[in-house]
C-alpha cells in the first residue's frame, strides 16, 4: 500500500529565530519591552518560512528528468490499486459529493488525478488496462495556454499547477489532450497539508512532487502496484540511462499516447 | 447638405426609467446568480471536469465578438469612407464598449477564482493567447474611448480616421484572437482549425451588426426619430452578406475537417447523432440563424418591412447564440481522440466510453449569469444615449450624406 498518512512536511519549529533577544541591560526598559514585542509579533513568521525552506533550500535541477514506464500487459482488469493510492496519497478521497448534487454529475466534478481505462481494438478486439495521468509532456499545452502562468513546468519534468496563481479559468482544461485535470468545483473542508486544495482551482497528478523534494524513489500509485502484485507502472529517472525506467524502455518497445502531437510525454505505455 | 445633429435620447421619464429599471432587476439577478456560484462552487452549475466551459462562456463569448463587429458600422464610415454610416459612428462605439463590458463581466465572474482578477491583470504567460487577449480587451476599450471623443469632440476631428484605422486593426486582431482562443486547441478534434479566427470575425460582424440595428431601430422608435430606408436598406443588405460569409465559413469549416478519415466520427455525430448539438446546429445555427433571416432579407415584400427586418436581425442572434453553443459546449463534448482505432469500454473518468458524449445540461445560475452580463451591456448603452450626445435627430433620407464618398472639390450632397 501506499504511504497514506506519513506527514513529512510539518512545521516544527526550530529554535534560534523563536527565541526573543534579551534587551540590553544598559538600555532602558521600554526598549527592551518594545524588542521582545516585536520579536513576539515576527518570529512566528520568520520560523513558519525558515523551517519550511530549510530542507528544500537547492533549487530543483534539471540533471534528471522524472517520467512513468505503463506496461500495459501486467495492469490488471478490474485491479484499481493505483488509483486508491493516489487518493490517499493526495487527499483526493477527503472530497465528499455536496449535499443536493446528484452522483452521476458529481463523479464527473470532483477530482480525479489517475483513471483506469478499458479498451478494446476495433480491428481485433484485443483488450487493454491502462493507467491515465497527466502525461508531464516535454511541451505540455497546458503551460502554453495557461493566462498566468500558474500552470508551470519543473526543471525536472514534473507538471503541475501553482494554486496561488491559478484563476481558475480552465483553459489548461480546455488544452490538455488527456483530459488529465481536475477543477474543484467545491468547498473543500477536509485535506492534507503537503496536497492544499481549495475551491476553485486546477490540479492534476504531480507524480507525488512531495515525495521528488525529500527525495523518495518512487510515487504511491507505484508502490500501490507492487504491493499489489503487478509492478505494471516503473517510475524514474529518464535521463539517467542506469536507471531501470530507462533500462525497462530500451528493451521493450513503447509509444506515447496521442504521439502525433509531439509533446514527448514523460509517461510512457507499452503493449497499446 | 443638412448638418447632422446629435441628441440625447429623451423618451418619456417614466418609460426611460421602467426600462432602465428591467435592466438593472436582471443584472441584480445576474449578480445573485454569480454570489451563489461563487459561494457554493461550480458544482451548482452545469460544468463538469468534462465540460469545462459552459453557458456563462456561450454568452461572454458572443457578447465580446459581437462587441468587435457593433464597431463595424464606424470604421465603414470612418475608415472606408462612406459618409452614410458617420452618423451611426458614435452608436455604433458605445454599443461595442457596452457589448465588451458585459462579456468581460461574465468572463471573469466565471473564473473559479474571479477575485484573483488582480493576478491576472499582473502575472503574464505570453505564450498563451488567453493573455493576449486580456490586453486585446482592455486596448482596445481604451481605443474605443478615444474613437469617440474624435467623434465627437472637435479637437478630436483630425485624429479620427487614425484612430479608426487603429481601431479597425485592434477589432480583427481581437475576433481573431478570440477564434485563435479555440482553434488553436489541438487536444480536441472540433477545435484545432486555424479557419476558427477568421470565422469568428465574419460571425462578429453579423452578430454585431444585427444587435446593432436592433438597438438604433428600437431608440428611433422610442423616440419618434426618423430612419430611413436608404441606410436600413443598405444595413439590412449588409446583413445578409455577413450571414452569407459565416455560411461560408461554416461551410468550408466542416469540409476541411471531413477531409481527414480521423474527423469522420466528430461531423458525423455532429451533423447527424449529436442530439441537442445536431438540434442546435441545424435548426439554431443554418435555420434560424441563417436561413431564415436571408429569406426575409432577400424577400421582395418582407424585406420593405420593418417588424420583418427587426425580426431577422432577431433570429441572427439566437442563431448566433446557438452557434456559439454548438461550438464551445459541442466541442468539448465529443469524447477527446486518445485512442484511434479503440473503444473505450470502461473509464474511471468519462473518456467517452462507448463513444458517448460528455453531458451538459446548462442550470439556471449560468443562463442568469449570462443574460446579466447582456443587461449590462444594454443597460451601459441606454445611459451613454440618455446622457450623451450619441444619436443623430435624425436618419431620414434627405438628412443623411451620400452612400458613397464623393471627390475632395464636391462635398457630399444630399437631400437629393
Amino acid at each position: 500500500m501506499g504511504k497514506t498518512t506519513e506527514m513529512k512536511d510539518h512545521h516544527e519549529p526550530t529554535d534560534q529565530a523563536a527565541d526573543s533577544r534579551p534587551a540590553d541591560s544598559s538600555r532602558r526598559a521600554f526598549m527592551g519591552v518594545a524588542a521582545g514585542v516585536t520579536a513576539a509579533v515576527v518570529a512566528p513568521g520568520v520560523v513558519l518560512h525558515s523551517v519550511t525552506a530549510a530542507p528544500r533550500s537547492e533549487a530543483v535541477a534539471g540533471d534528471v528528468r522524472w517520467g512513468l514506464l505503463i506496461d500495459t500487459a501486467k495492469c490488471a482488469d478490474g485491479c484499481s490499486a493505483c488509483v486508491d493510492a493516489c487518493g490517499r496519497e493526495n487527499g483526493l478521497d477527503l472530497q465528499s459529493k455536496p449535499e443536493g448534487a446528484a452522483q452521476a454529475h458529481w463523479d464527473d466534478q470532483k477530482a480525479v488525478w489517475i483513471r483506469k481505462v478499458k479498451l478494446r481494438d476495433n480491428q481485433t478486439g484485443r483488450v487493454t488496462n491502462l493507467p491515465m495521468m497527466c502525461q508531464h509532456c516535454e511541451h505540455p499545452p497546458c503551460v502554453d495556454v495557461c493566462p498566468t502562468g500558474a500552470s508551470f513546468k519543473r526543471a525536472d519534468g514534473i507538471v503541475m499547477v501553482d494554486r496561488h496563481t491559478c484563476i481558475g479559468c480552465r483553459y489548461c482544461m480546455m488544452a490538455c489532450p488527456y483530459k488529465a485535470r481536475s477543477f474543484i468545483h467545491e468547498v473543500m473542508e477536509d485535506q492534507l497539508t503537503r496536497v492544499p486544495r481549495g475551491k476553485g482551482c486546477v490540479e492534476s497528478c504531480n507524480l507525488c512532487v512531495h515525495r521528488r523534494d525529500f527525495g523518495e524513489a518512487s510515487t504511491a500509485c507505484v508502490d500501490a502496484c507492487r504491493e499489489a502484485g503487478h509492478e505494471a507502472i516503473v517510475f524514474g529517472d529518464l535521463k539517467d540511462p542506469e536507471s531501470t525506467i530507462r533500462l525497462r524502455l530500451a528493451e521493450m518497445a513503447s509509444r506515447q499516447i496521442r504521439e502525433d502531437l509531439s509533446l514527448n510525454t514523460g509517461v510512457r505505455y507499452s503493449g497499446i | 447638405m443638412k448638418r447632422i445633429i446629435y441628441r440625447e435620447w429623451r423618451i418619456p421619464p417614466a418609460r426611460y426609467w421602467s426600462l432602465l429599471g428591467i435592466l438593472a432587476s436582471v443584472v441584480g439577478i445576474g449578480a445573485l446568480a454569480f454570489a451563489y456560484m461563487e459561494h457554493q462552487g461550480h458544482w451548482v452549475t452545469g460544468m463538469s471536469n468534462s465540460v469545462v466551459w459552459g453557458t456563462p462562456h456561450v454568452f461572454a463569448v458572443f457578447l465580446i465578438i459581437s462587441a468587435s463587429g457593433a464597431l463595424n458600422i464606424a470604421s465603414i464610415g470612418t475608415v472606408f469612407r462612406k459618409p452614410l454610416y458617420k452618423p451611426l459612428g458614435r452608436l455604433s462605439g458605445l454599443l461595442s464598449a457596452a457589448l465588451l463590458m458585459g462579456g468581460l463581466l461574465v468572463l471573469v465572474l466565471d473564473l473559479g477564482r474571479p477575485e484573483r482578477l488582480v493576478v491576472a491583470m499582473t502575472t503574464y504567460n505570453f505564450r498563451s493567447i488567453f493573455a493576449w487577449n486580456i490586453f486585446l480587451y482592455t486596448g482596445f476599450m481604451a481605443i474605443v474611448i478615444a474613437y469617440l471623443w474624435s467623434m465627437a469632440d472637435r479637437h478630436g476631428e483630425p485624429y479620427n480616421r487614425p484612430i479608426g484605422i487603429v481601431a479597425t486593426f485592434w477589432r480583427l486582431a481581437l475576433t481573431t484572437g478570440t477564434g485563435a482562443i479555440f482553434g488553436f486547441l489541438v487536444s480536441r478534434q472540433a477545435y484545432d482549425a486555424a479557419i476558427l479566427a477568421p470565422m469568428f470575425v465574419v460571425m462578429s460582424f453579423a452578430y454585431g451588426l444585427a444587435i446593432f440595428m436592433l438597438v438604433l431601430m428600437f431608440s428611433f422608435g422610442e423616440e419618434g426619430r426618423p430612419i430611413g430606408d436608404r441606410i436600413l436598406c443598405r444595413l439590412k443588405n449588409l446583413l445578409g452578406i455577413f450571414i452569407l460569409g459565416v455560411f461560408y465559413f461554416t461551410l468550408v469549416y466542416h469540409l476541411t475537417k471531413l477531409y481527414g478519415a480521423k474527423n469522420h466520427d466528430l461531423v458525423g455525430w455532429l451533423l447527424l447523432d449529436g442530439g441537442i448539438y445536431t438540434f442546435m446546429f441545424w435548426v439554431g445555427w443554418i435555420l434560424v440563424g441563417g436561413l431564415m433571416p436571408l429569406g426575409i432579407i432577400y424577400h421582395p415584400v418582407l424585406s420593405k418591412d420593418r417588424s420583418w427586418i427587426a425580426a431577422a436581425c432577431a433570429l441572427v442572434i439566437v442563431g448566433g447564440l446557438a452557434s456559439m453553443y454548438v461550438i464551445i459546449i459541442g466541442s468539448q463534448a465529443f469524447p477527446m481522440q486518445m485512442f484511434p482505432g479503440h473503444t473505450v469500454l470502461e473509464s474511471g473518468f468519462f473518456d467517452g466510453v462507448q463513444g458517448a458524449a460528455a453531458a451538459y445540461r446548462p442550470t439556471i445560475p449560468e443562463v442568469l449569469l449570462g443574460l446579466g452580463g447582456v443587461a449590462v451591456a444594454l443597460l451601459v448603452t441606454s445611459v451613454g444615449v440618455r446622457v450623451l450626445q450619441f444619436l443623430p435627430e435624425s436618419l431620414a433620407d434627405d438628412v443623411l450624406p451620400a452612400d458613397e464618398e464623393v471627390s475632395a472639390q464636391q462635398p457630399a450632397g444630399a437631400g437629393a
